[in-house]
């Protein structure tokens, strides 16, 4: 790890260049970025040389209680990309399942990037932290709580990458036996950057890695700290399949008629009209397709509680009792009940009326 | 001597509340729209007279009394009693502001039949008491005397003698056996003595078998008005056993609103079964010897006329084609006001509010309802079938300087009748 | 119930079954205890038959008598356009036809979401229209009370909180949703206890009207 403990020297530009990457390559991936973020074409030369020019950041990379789906997705993609490429030329000085080192030197390294960088580093967080009992999830002996405090301390961001870190995700799922908190929950002090997502797409990390490249600074956030470019409009807004929607086409079954010509997955629990991401525009495996377009509706990952919304095959407004069964108990309590106060009235009435005191002319007056 | 009191009016409040009412009550939006069909508002402008509003009391008694939820809220002490102030503030709202014609019943979007309401209201309100002191007169002088404006068989039977001896023809009184039995209303014998000639010639020439009854000659029911069930049966208990004596057919109701709805639409429903008779109008028989060519008119009118739908033969009678099919008979120029038939503007003295002093002023004040009605046709006569409508708007014409003469419908044809040699 | 996801669960959920319940035992009592009073039977003799006269009122009454019209068109326009919007909303927006097929397997055609917006956006704007003219007519305002204030509450919330979910102006969704669930949940509740129950006793009250003045003769 000797060489990654090296001060910052190379510019971004000069690593990509090392490694091959073309001006070209460069530029076409400066527009992706600048498209995706919604800013003007215009600004595709200032961010190609702000990023030209930008020194490799230390990024601190913590796992907690995680998957390790959030790097995956990241890592393992099929063919190396301008992505991946920016990945390898920030400087990555801790990461559990990437990094060589192990142990005492791992934790060693950590501390290093932090003492080295005091202010300047970049701490990505996946998983989320376990406050119900420090010993659930430890790492070199050291809960996820405290090595989250003490890293975060001398931090410039934070980044939570994926629903778990910025949620609580699948831990914090009901009943929670951990105690799961995500991120935000702990950090109250410094911008805390929620890239959601189960896992969330390559593309958006890179994307506010690349914003902050570019102009020294994170994002504009929506309400739930996620980077309003990318979660700005809800998967139903922007799904191709939303005229079927409007138009009240819906897909019954996974096979059927509807399902075949492409209609709505609403019927089939999709969470689109709640969900917000960049799925439907900046797509999975290199732009290949995404859940809604593969046939499967939206499981609404990149929401808070998403695994607590009931289940990922009942439409979202959707009541989930059996009406119909409930309603007949009902009618009947309310005939009873109905048919009670009914005979009340009736007795009231007839009551009334045997109590009736024939009116005559002789008591038409009031003594007073 | 027993005496009103505000429990007595309570129970018959509650008697009153069925499902009509009931619905009636459930449904209203407190939209307004009947106040814009009420003349009590339309001419003052004065929203407590809007129809619903005049229903407060009976409203909550229903609402109190014959709701899971609104017992609730009396429990926990959240509604308004009714009180013996609440009903004395009411008295003149129900009773000298509602003739009961029943127009807004025609126009409430939900449906509600507001003065049916108001009839079932006013039962309570004479039991506990509060009921205009005109009107309990009139109730007493129809109990004891036998009509309300305490007008006796002989001051009928001088007036048999005077129309005897003008026309010649004789009056039958207690004649068993015949066709029909004909009422009149106390009106009809002091003021307007034209309807008994009027009758007798008509009945003539057309060969009707009629009487009069000396026991129950009275057609008006102070009963119906004043709001008590209870003396409304006594005064229609005297026509059914006199027409059941006599044996009539048919009992005729005369040229007058109220008696028809007393002794056509109430009358069995007091007594508790049907008649052994039936009852018709005079218009009504009237028009069916017009179409079996048993009466014979001749000559036309050419006087540019309308006609006075009264309330209670028309709207609420149903009583709507024949007056129209006999004054075309004898009118050339009868034309219809605005808003005729089942949706014409009361006179304003209905529901006994003629019998009523102290309601004179504003029954006068509403009267320009009919005033403006008369002004867009610029008639030269008005002809009606009521003789209380007749009365109301001679004097409301009085009041607003309007010379038009207002005629009954049975007189207008009887001077119609084809002369015979 | 600390997130929104949580909220628009209980709303969807408990919420609901509680409301549902209230409203259909709420809903027959009221009827039951209008219908179970009966009335007298009538010993007059009919000159027409009730049944006929009364279903013919139920729907004859739908439309304003010419004279009311003339003088009350804002009550009568009004309550028109907003009750028209009103079913419109409710019944022909997609998310809710859904929502019907879902829980009663009933479904029926709806119509395009952003015509379903412009409607509602009408009908909202009429409901405001109607709270001021209930506070600025002498008669209305003379004749409401409190219930009539919350009657009208109760009905706009789902509208302007449906409103709101439809163009995501409240973050995050699944809260604005739930508090369109909950506004409707809170309109079931109130239902059964207010004069909103006139959208079931009107057809009571129109039939004893037309019933009653049928058997006399006329067509009210």
């Amino acid at each position: 790890m000797a060489e990654e403990l090296k001060p910052i020297t190379k510019t971004l530009g000069e690593s990509l260049r090392e490694s091959g990457v073309s001006r070209r390559g460069f530029l076409k991936f400066c527009s992706v970025t600048a498209s995706m973020m919604a800013l003007p074409p215009a600004m595709v030369p200032a961010i190609a040389a702000s990023l030209d020019k930008a020194k490799r950041p230390s990024v601190i990379w913590l796992s907690f209680q995680e998957c390790t789906g959030c790097t995956e997705s990241l890592t393992r993609s099929h063919s190396p990309t301008v992505e991946n490429l920016i990945f390898d030329h920030i400087s990555l000085d801790y990461h559990h399942t990437l990094q060589v080192a192990s142990g005492d030197a791992a934790e060693a390294a950590r501390e290093a990037a932090m003492h080295e960088n005091e202010g300047n580093y970049i701490v990505v967080v996946d998983g989320s932290i376990p406050l119900a009992n420090p010993g659930f999830s430890t790492i070199a002996g050291i809960s996820n709580l405290q090595i989250l405090e003490e890293t975060v301390a001398g931090a410039a961001a934070v980044v939570a990458v994926g629903t778990c870190a910025a949620f609580g995700g699948l831990p914090q799922a009901k009943p929670n036996p951990t105690g799961a908190v995500s991120v935000s929950d702990i950090v109250k002090d410094k911008p805390v950057v929620n890239v959601s997502g189960c896992p969330p797409i390559p593309t958006v990390i890179t994307g506010v890695l690349a914003h902050f490249l570019t102009f020294g600074s994170l994002p504009e956030l929506d309400s739930l700290g996620r980077p309003k470019v990318f979660f700005g409009k809800s998967i139903h807004d922007r799904c191709y399949r939303r005229p079927f929607y409007d138009k009240g086409l819906f897909a019954e079954t996974f096979d059927d008629e509807g399902a075949r010509k492409g209609w709505c997955l609403y019927r089939l629990g999709c969470k689109g009209p709640m969900t917000y991401n960049a799925c439907a525009t900046a797509k999975w495996n290199q732009g290949a397709s995404w859940p809604v377009e593969s046939g499967h509706g939206c499981l609404g990952c990149s929401e808070p509680n998403f695994w607590d919304a009931g289940g990922f095959y009942n439409a979202l407004s959707i009541p989930d009792s059996d009406v119909i069964r409930q309603a007949a108990y009902v009618v009947g309590a309310g005939v009873a009940i109905g048919a009670a106060a009914g005979a009340l009235n009736r007795s009231k009435q007839a009551k009334a009326a045997s109590e009736h005191e024939t009116v005559t002319i002789d008591d038409l007056d009031k003594r007073s | 001597m027993s005496e009103a009191t505000l429990e007595r009016g309570m129970n018959v409040f509650r008697e009153q509340v069925n499902a009509p009412i009931a619905s009636f009550f459930s449904s209203c939006v407190n939209c307004g729209m009947c106040a814009e069909a009420c003349l009590f508002y339309t001419e003052t402008g004065d929203p407590k007279y809007t129809p619903i509003n005049k229903l407060e009391p009976l409203r909550r008694v229903w609402e109190q009394e014959f709701t899971l939820w609104g017992k609730l809220k009396s429990m926990l002490g959240l509604s308004e009693p009714v009180t013996d102030e609440l009903l004395q503030q009411w008295e003149p709202l129900i009773y000298d502001a509602c003739t009961l014609c029943g127009r807004c019943s025609m126009v409430c979007p939900v449906g509600n039949d507001v003065s049916y309401m108001i009839r079932h209201a006013r039962e309570g309100f004479v039991a506990a008491g509060y009921s205009p002191e005109g009107m309990k007169g009139a109730s007493r002088r129809a109990v004891t005397i036998g009509s309300p404006m305490g007008v006796k068989f002989h001051a009928l039977a001088a007036q048999i003698k005077h129309v005897e001896a003008d026309t010649g023809l004789k009056i039958p009184v207690d004649v068993e056996g015949v066709d029909y039995m004909a009422l009149l209303s106390s009106m009809e014998i002091m003021n307007f003595p034209e309807y008994l000639e009027a009758l007798s010639r008509i009945f003539k020439q057309a060969g009707v078998t009629w009487t009069i009854s000396s026991e129950a000659f009275e057609a008006t029911n102070s009963g119906i008005q004043i709001g008590s069930s209870d003396i409304a049966r006594v005064l229609v208990d005297r026509v059914v056993v006199a027409a059941e004596k006599l044996k009539v057919k048919y009992v005729i109701s005369p040229e007058c609103g109220h008696a028809y709805t007393a002794i056509r639409w109430e009358g069995p429903n007091l007594i508790g079964r049907a008649y052994k008779f039936k009852v018709v109008h005079i218009l009504e028989l009237l028009d069916q010897l017009r179409e079996s060519g048993r009466l014979k008119t001749e000559g036309m009118d050419e006087t540019r006329l309308t006609f006075h739908d009264p309330c209670q033969i028309v709207r609420k009678g149903g009583v709507l084609e024949p007056p129209r099919n006999l004054l075309k008979m004898v009118a050339s120029e009868f034309v219809e006001m605005q808003d005729a038939r089942e949706m014409n503007w009361c006179c304003g003295g209905g529901g006994g509010v003629s019998a009523n002093e102290r309601a004179e002023e504003l029954r006068l004040k509403v009267f320009k309802r009919k005033k403006t009605q008369l002004d867009e046709l610029n008639v030269e006569t008005l002809v009606t079938a009521c003789a209380n409508c007749r009365l109301i708007i001679e004097e409301g014409l009085e009041e607003y300087r309007m010379e038009i003469p207002v005629v009954g419908l049975t007189e207008m044809l009887a001077e119609h009748l084809v002369k015979e040699e | 119930m600390n997130t929104p996801v949580e909220f628009l669960l209980w709303v969807r959920g408990p919420g609901f079954d509680i409301a549902l319940v209230v409203l259909l035992i709420g809903i027959l009592i009221r009827l039951l205890e209008v219908l179970i009073l009966g009335r007298k039977p009538d010993y007059s003799e009919p000159r027409g038959a009730e049944l006929g006269s009364g279903l013919r009122t139920v729907i004859t009454r739908t439309l304003p008598e010419k004279g009311s019209f003339r003088r009350s068109p804002f009550t009568v326009v009004g309550g028109y356009i907003w009750h028209i919007g009103f079913f419109i909303s409710l019944f022909l927006f997609i998310p809710h036809i859904e929502l019907i097929h879902a829980t009663t397997g009933l479904s029926w055609p709806g119509i395009a979401s952003n015509l379903v917006d412009a409607v509602a956006a009408v009908t909202i704007v009429t409901l405001v229209a109607m709270l001021f003219s209930r506070l600025s007519h002498p008669v209305k305002r003379y004749l409401s009370g409190p219930e009539d204030y919350l009657t009208w509450l109760v009905t706009i919330l789902p509208m302007i909180t449906g409103y709101l979910a439809y163009h995501r102006m409240v973050d995050p969704y699944p809260l604005v949703l739930g508090l369109h669930i909950l506004s409707v949940e809170i309109l079931m509740v109130v239902f059964p206890f207010t004069k909103l129950m006139h959208a079931f006793t009107f057809f009571i009250a129109r039939w004893y009207n037309g019933a009653m003045a049928g058997r006399r003769g006329v067509q009210s």
